[in-house]
């Protein structure tokens, strides 16, 4: 068999993938509604929204979370009869796509949202798939607003397009360590991270500030995302009898951690950041999750006017509770909005400037404005605890609080 | 087989192809709405064609099974990365940094190769399945140690991954930018498929002129019997060393191409999953033969892209509604067709002449017989 | 001291349930040399029934002592992991037996990704939290601490074991099996129906499983869509440790990776001046296989034997 002959069947092979990509899209044109996904840009009366985050994998879970908050966000502007741009009422839509947690499926699922002419990307879950996605939305000079990426680097590309809806892993960390030195008085910390762009980035900041606040970290431990078993790591941590055990990483991860903990008897207050605070860590950890401290960026939904709203609407519309971050994805729909109707226009062009300078009050994690990288103005941080098998509100720091 | 003989022959239908690659992208990116999105997949499945050729050598050629390949991209793709991104720029001397790109693809496929032979030395004694879980740990050491060499030494930025990676620059051409030639836009994407479609073609080139040489002649006899292949006069351990070697080789230059296309590389996208793709690539297509394996390659990079938009409009027009999402099932069904297609075509959907003799021989009666005969044995004895 | 006997606890415990894993590996390699790369998934979808049957029973107000309630539903999952170990034999591995080695093994890669997406499907993709029905008492001794459960899982795992190597080695069946992994042309000609001590062996294999996959979400408290893989993978690992294909070095390997990996994570830091700490306990337990395999290149129980034309 010659090389020409099996490239010619090779390229029978690509033309056969090509029809079966054309076909769908044929389909779809009969359904638009049903099928937003593959529905053609329709030409002025929608405003096409992208979400993406990993639907599949294991941190689906708040991945889908993110997903319903953004889609509670577009169904209320619908509901309401769309948005009005320059006298012409538009309706919104979304179009969730999975990035499977992946940096390669994420740059091609942000090419997608190019070519589908998304004019707006709400998105992705991790570090690790906002930053390389961040290229290409900003070659094409579509604003993206991650409701959860907290590494540093992510806004310090130099990007005019990359906004963030939440304090990034330097502003957090210092909270925590400074809360569990001054406040909590932890003299001795032990800190644990579950070798994520995410928990890494936050258990280096907690250590810096934790150091710079005059507490010794007396054991550095590592993990990772997938592990059930912190036996060995906390039976090491007992030996140097630290005052608090610091963790970077997820709930899944944290509820098996704080109870073998307690089985261990270690004394130690156990401390996570955002991804603990959820209830589905109560649910993990049982009774054992009492006294465990957690914060999260953003004043408390509890607090917020107009939350209580979002979350009734919220359990009624998805049957489900919230989990971590969909309040902040259904804010980036909102203030995505809002820049939109003061630019009077959905071209990115036209409202990135407005997005730029918004200053957006209406939403249910607090005030929003973003300064000139693109992080959020001055994000307040409020630190939770387990009482009673509730996470209650111990402090808030920054943000409106401190004004 | 053999390319040069085949050329006055078929040199027609070559050109034609050639030329139908050239300008695919521009059909693509033209005839749908998604076309972009469409050839980044392609530009994907190129880099994996070279994946996949490059463990074919060890998988098809040697028979040497081998669970952590995807260690040499990510050491393709990281050395590239330190190379050129500001990441290593304080500790590295200046003369090393940003070498042109030629340059920088010769480095990596080096690296990669050291450590092709670093994974072989130690394990030329072992066989079989001793062998995939060796080569399993393997991959998980060279991950793990990417993710966790950002202390003491901040050498890969650990699980941050390495940022701002430069583009490939050509010629005074920097094929991160849109270029304009003769009136035409080209755009990064564009420029990108050219580039991998030209090393993805150097490396068929190579893989086709390795399989009829002695060389490749020695790791099919080695597949098939190594005691006899070493009784022949073949030395087996060097010749098993140069196929980890060449595997690791093109394993680097696809993983340099990978960082250059993606800016940003990090630990997550070299984990364990992806050494298995590239083997289901490899044994999917058939093992051993060139077009098999492409094609096999194109398959499990393409479908899972091209579900995403068959899933929705399919669960409507069956059952009018969303039943399930769409992500769930579109990994389900990919799952169950990798089960499907082996068990239609357990030789591969694309099989050698050879392979095809050994499965399906043209005695297939006898061997049936044969097996009927003792099924009748069995049921006489129960 | 105390340090030192908590983390041999900690390794004994992880390693009995990668030995029970371990074994389902082991088991069905010994008869048809193929790697089971499902059975992780058949660990998930036991402990997932498990959990379910239990909040289905608790959910009708059955009030019964916590390891009742246990038994009931691992009475449930038992036989739906060995109805699925059976079907996936007879579906994607029969048809393959005289295939090339490598097309079971994609097959198995494809039954893994269709029974985990199947298992997202069924039970969502948010973790399960294990029903809080069983004592988590603590014991002291000698300055380490273990809860009752740990033990109850190092005696289970004994105990079914024995019974594991008495089915083996004293029963007819027994027999039959042994004979089957040697040569199972020659056992077909002693009378042994063939096919049917390997699906039986796949169902052994996965009942096992499924205690092993209840085991670990009663002792982390949570099950998951994709648990399997992990366990899977280790359990695997110290198969072929422990000589793959033969039932002691499973066991021994699945303890022997439990306590390496313990006692590499908690003292991997110390030893190295901080150089390497916990972060490289999984290097740390491949390293320890690719040395074994190197000097004795077909596991620390395996026989040399010449590979199988």
């Amino acid at each position: 068999m010659s090389i020409a002959r099996y490239s010619m069947i090779a390229a029978a092979v690509l033309a056969i993938t090509a029809c079966g990509k054309q076909e769908p899209a044929k389909k779809a044109e009969t359904k638009p509604a049903s099928a937003p996904a593959s529905a053609p840009a329709a030409a002025g009366d929608t405003i096409k929204i992208g979400y993406a985050g990993p639907l599949t994998g294991n941190i689906a879970h708040i991945g889908k979370d993110l997903e319903y908050g953004a889609r509670l966000a577009v169904d209320t502007f619908n509901e309401a009869g769309g948005v009005e741009l320059a006298g012409k009422k538009m309706k919104l839509v979304l179009v969730a796509e999975d990035d499977q947690g992946d940096p390669k499926t994420a740059t091609t699922v942000a090419q997608r949202f190019v070519d589908q002419k998304v004019v707006g990307v709400v998105g992705h879950l991790q570090s690790g798939t906002s930053i390389p996605a961040s290229k290409i939305y900003s070659d094409a000079g579509i604003p993206q607003i991650t409701p959860s990426s907290t590494a540093i680097a992510y806004t310090a590309q130099g990007y005019k397009t990359t906004f963030r809806l939440i304090a990034n892993d330097a502003q957090q960390g210092k909270v925590l360590a400074e809360y569990a030195v001054k406040t909590l008085k932890a003299k001795k910390v032990a800190i644990i991270d579950d070798r994520t762009a995410y928990g890494q980035g936050l258990a280096d900041e907690f250590e810096k500030a934790a150091k710079a606040a005059g507490a010794t970290v007396v054991k550095r431990e590592f993990t990772n995302d997938k592990e059930t078993d912190f036996n060995s790591i906390l039976t090491s941590i007992k030996g140097t009898q630290p005052d608090l055990i610091f963790y970077g990483g997820l709930d899944a991860q944290g509820a098996p951690l704080k109870k073998q903990a307690k089985k261990l008897g270690i004394k130690a207050t156990l401390m996570g950041a955002d991804a603990w605070q959820t209830p589905e860590f109560i649910k993990l950890a049982g009774a054992d999750a009492e006294g465990a401290y957690a914060s999260i960026p953003g004043q408390p939904k509890e607090r917020m006017p107009g939350s209580k709203e979002f979350l009734a609407k919220f359990k009624q519309k998805f049957n489900t509770e919230v989990q971590l971050y969909a309040p902040n994805s259904y804010d980036a729909v909102l203030v995505m909005v809002e820049a939109m109707k003061k630019a009077g226009s959905s071209e990115p062009a036209k409202y990135l400037p407005e997005l730029a300078k918004v200053s957006y009050s209406g939403g249910v994690t607090g005030p929003i404005s973003f300064d000139a990288k693109g992080d959020i103005k001055d994000g307040a941080i409020t630190i939770y605890q387990v009482k009673n098998g509730k996470w209650e509100i111990m402090e808030v720091v920054g943000g409106a609080a401190k004004k | 087989m053999n390319l040069i003989n085949s050329l006055p022959r078929k040199k027609g239908t070559l050109i034609a192809f050639c030329l139908l690659l050239l300008v695919l992208p521009w059909m693509i990116s033209s005839g749908f709405q998604s076309g972009s999105s469409y050839l980044r997949a392609l530009d994907m499945a190129l880099l994996f064609i070279m994946l996949a050729l490059g463990l074919n050598i060890v998988v098809g050629y040697a028979g040497l099974l081998d669970f952590g390949y995807i260690a040499f991209y990510a050491v393709g793709a990281y050395t590239y990365a330190l190379l050129n991104s500001p990441h290593l720029q304080a500790m590295l001397p200046s003369w090393m940094m940003y070498p042109p790109f030629v340059v920088s693809i010769v480095i990596c496929a080096i690296v990669a190769c050291v450590f092709g032979i670093m994974l072989g030395a130690p394990t030329l004694k072992l066989r079989g399945d001793y062998l995939a879980i060796v080569t399993l740990g393997f991959g998980q050491i060279v991950r793990i140690f990417m993710t966790n060499l950002d202390r003491p030494i901040n050498l890969t930025n650990g699980p941050q991954g390495i940022n701002n990676i430069l583009p490939p620059q050509f010629l005074g051409y920097n094929l991160g930018k849109p270029i304009e030639w003769f009136g035409l836009q080209f755009e990064p994407v564009h420029l990108f498929y050219y580039l991998i479609l030209f090393f993805c073609a150097l490396i068929i080139v190579v893989s086709i002129r390795l399989q009829n040489s002695r060389l490749g002649r020695a790791w099919v006899a080695i597949r098939e019997d190594e005691i006899a292949a070493n009784a022949m006069g073949i030395n087996t351990r060097n010749v098993k060393l140069l196929a980890f070697a060449m595997g690791a080789t093109f394993g680097g230059v696809s993983g340099a191409l990978f960082a250059s296309l993606q800016g940003f590389i990090s630990p997550e996208s070299f984990i364990l999953m992806e050494s298995i793709m590239v083997l289901s690539m490899v044994v999917l297509g058939g093992m051993g033969h060139i077009p098999g394996v492409i094609l096999g390659a194109i398959i499990v990079s393409i479908t899972p892209e091209v579900l995403r938009d068959v899933i929705n409009p399919l669960q409507m027009a069956v059952v009018g509604r969303k039943v399930v999402d769409p992500e769930t099932l579109r990994m389900l069904i990919f799952g169950a067709a990798m089960i499907i297609v082996m068990l239609v075509r357990p030789e591969g959907l694309w099989p050698s002449k050879r392979r095809r003799a050994e499965l399906r021989p043209a005695t297939k009666g006898i061997a049936l017989q044969e097996k009927d005969d003792l099924q009748d044995a069995e049921r006489n004895h129960d | 001291m105390d340090i030192f006997l908590q983390q041999i606890i900690n390794g004994l415990v992880v390693g009995s349930v990668y030995a029970l894993i371990a074994l389902g590996y082991t088991m069905v390699y010994g008869i048809l040399q193929l790697i089971n790369f499902a059975h992780g998934e058949i660990v998930m979808i036991g402990a997932m029934v498990t959990i379910t049957c239990i909040n289905f029973l608790i959910g009708h107000n059955v009030n019964l002592p916590g390891p009742l309630l246990l038994a009931l539903g691992l009475a449930m999952a038992i036989p739906v992991t060995m109805l699925l170990g059976y079907l996936i034999e007879r579906i994607a591995y029969r048809p393959l037996r005289k295939a090339p080695r490598l097309a079971p093994l994609i097959t198995a890669i494809g039954v893994s990704i269709v029974l985990q997406q199947a298992a997202m499907m069924i039970w969502g993709r948010n973790y399960r939290a294990f029903p809080a029905i069983l004592p988590s008492d603590v014991v002291e001794f000698g300055g380490a601490s273990i809860t009752t459960l740990q033990i109850a899982i190092i005696a289970l795992s004994i105990v079914l074991l024995i019974g594991l190597f008495l089915l083996i080695e004293r029963t007819k069946m027994g027999r039959a099996m042994r004979a089957t992994a040697q040569s199972p042309d020659v056992a077909r000609l002693m009378g042994v129906n063939v096919n049917n001590i390997i699906s039986l062996t796949f169902m052994i294999g996965s009942a096992l499983g499924a205690v092993a996959g209840v085991l670990v979400a009663a002792n982390y408290d949570q099950a998951h869509a994709y648990m399997g893989f992990m366990i899977g993978l280790k359990a695997f690992t110290a198969a072929v440790l422990g000589g793959i294909g033969n039932l002691g070095g499973a066991v021994l390997g699945g303890i022997l990776l439990g306590l390496i990996e313990s006692i590499g994570s908690g003292y991997l830091g110390d030893l190295t001046g901080g150089f390497l700490g916990s972060q490289y306990k999984d290097i740390f337990a491949f390293l320890v296989l690719i040395l074994v395999l190197i000097f004795r290149p077909s596991g620390l129980m395996g026989e040399r034997v010449a590979e199988r034309a």
